[in-house]
């Protein structure tokens, strides 16, 4: 299943702790997270990264950018 | 297809961190008080006196550094396309913790910046306030976990999010216009030291130069001291941290190169040695700038990048200033001011009742 994270407008730690919040609950292989600067986008990579879940793709839209993340 | 962004990679962070170090340590030797190569809650208080929003004689100083700091960091979101102009994320609760930010780091005596290069030029008593630092921004981290947030901000006019940025222009213009006199306190309708900290000060344009090129790498690599303790403690998470480190590491090896590595608590410049007050102030500083979402470095370069909310935060730190100066909360080398103590309390007391009420989930 493909669960989806608004962050945009949020400042980090709130984009980082959403996306490891849905990591930690285990119910989803792969998320995807809207974020509306680089530094959140760098941050939620990041994150994952070091959750073992890897970034498929990110796309950029007007001002915001969609992350899509998926487990290992 | 966009630049990877090098500085925000683990060497990217160090080579930051490595450079403000070096810098900060030599803009001392070019003039800057002790152990205050860069601090930036020191050098927006210059600022508040050099407007006469206090009247504490011996710091008064526009400091270009701050200056450079925001416009560095505009240039940089420019160059990069990562100027965001946005604000509404609670403004008023960030202007109160911005006052409360500036007068827990004037207890302390200085910024984190100013803590890890005092204990880089041998300051024991910043060991105090780093463990104050720590503490206070776990404490923050406790209610980030429990749904702690202010909000979200909204897109806006690209010209409110220049509104830092031109007011620090309007300071340039203002020291440009009217700088030092030879043994005058005033010039136009600026007040300035005529001795202590204030009137110590590298040359404008080394300042301005260090400020500019500090803001560019900063606004680049999201270089943050609150960061580098939070990310640590909530997710066990070094990037931030390893910056940290590394602007400590290198500004204790330029002191050492240059001879201004004294180790001891005694007689530090620009420090006291009132252990339990040098902890409590970096407590109420740290859990502000974790409340606030940044340490007062980065509230600079996010005001750069456009952000009208961290702008906010350096208003009300400048006016915290103002206050600390006026109402003898600020330390002196003496020790805490007249009522530093029980701002501090009344300072945790509101952080505490921010930190408790807003905790609005942001998905709901």
């Amino acid at each position: 299943m493909n669960t989806k994270i608004d962050a945009r407008g949020l400042s980090c730690p709130q984009p980082v702790l959403m996306t490891l919040d849905e990591i930690k609950a285990g119910k989803t292989s792969e998320i995807e997270i809207l974020v509306d600067t680089d530094t959140s986008k760098e941050n939620v990579s990041r994150a994952a990264t070091s959750q073992g879940w890897e970034v498929t793709d990110v796309s950029e839209g007007c001002n915001e950018y969609k992350i899509t993340i998926r487990k290992k | 297809m966009r630049l990877k962004n090098v500085f925000a990679t683990r060497w990217g962070i160090i080579g930051v961190g490595l450079f403000i170090g070096v810098f900060a340590a030599l803009l001392q030797k070019w003039g800057n008080p002790g152990n205050m190569g860069i601090c930036v809650a020191c050098f927006e208080r210059d600022i508040a006196g050099t407007l006469g929003l206090h009247r504490a004689g011996v710091v008064q100083y526009i400091r270009p550094e701050i200056i450079g700091f925001v416009m560095g960091s505009l240039i940089a979101a420019y160059l990069f396309k990562e100027f965001r102009p946005r604000l509404g994320s609670a403004p008023i609760v960030r202007f109160v913790l911005g006052v409360f930010a500036m007068i827990g780091a004037l207890v302390f005596l200085g910024c984190p910046w100013r803590a890890a290069l005092r204990l880089a030029g041998g300051d024991g008593n910043a060991i105090l306030g780093l463990l104050g630092l720590i503490f206070g921004i776990w404490i923050g981290t406790l209610f980030l976990k429990k749904g702690y947030n202010l909000g979200r901000t909204q897109s806006t006019h690209a010209a409110a999010g220049w509104m830092l940025p031109l007011i620090m222009l309007g300071f340039l213009a203002l020291l440009i216009a009217f700088p030092q006199i030879e043994g005058q306190n005033r010039s136009g309708v600026l007040f300035y030291s005529l001795k202590g900290p204030g009137a110590m000060h590298a040359t404008l344009l080394i300042s301005l130069g260090v400020g500019l090129a500090v803001g560019l790498l900063a606004q680049r690599s999201r270089f943050c001291t609150m960061g580098a303790i939070r990310d640590f403690v909530l997710f066990r998470q070094t990037h931030l941290l390893s910056g940290f480190i590394a602007l400590v590491a290198a500004a204790f090896v330029t002191n050492l190169i240059v001879g201004q590595f004294h180790p001891g608590f005694e007689g530090q410049p620009i420090a006291h040695t009132m252990h339990v007050w040098n902890f409590a102030g970096m407590v109420l500083a740290g859990l502000a700038f974790a409340l606030a979402g940044g340490c007062p470095g980065r509230q600079l370069f996010l005001a750069g990048e456009g952000d009208g909310d961290a702008a906010v935060f350096v208003v009300g730190m400048i006016v915290g200033a103002g206050l600390a100066h006026n109402f003898g909360l600020a330390s002196s080398p003496k020790g805490v001011g007249p009522y530093g103590i029980e701002a501090v309390i009344i300072g945790l007391i509101v952080c505490l009742f921010i930190g408790f009420t807003m905790r609005k989930r942001s998905n709901s």
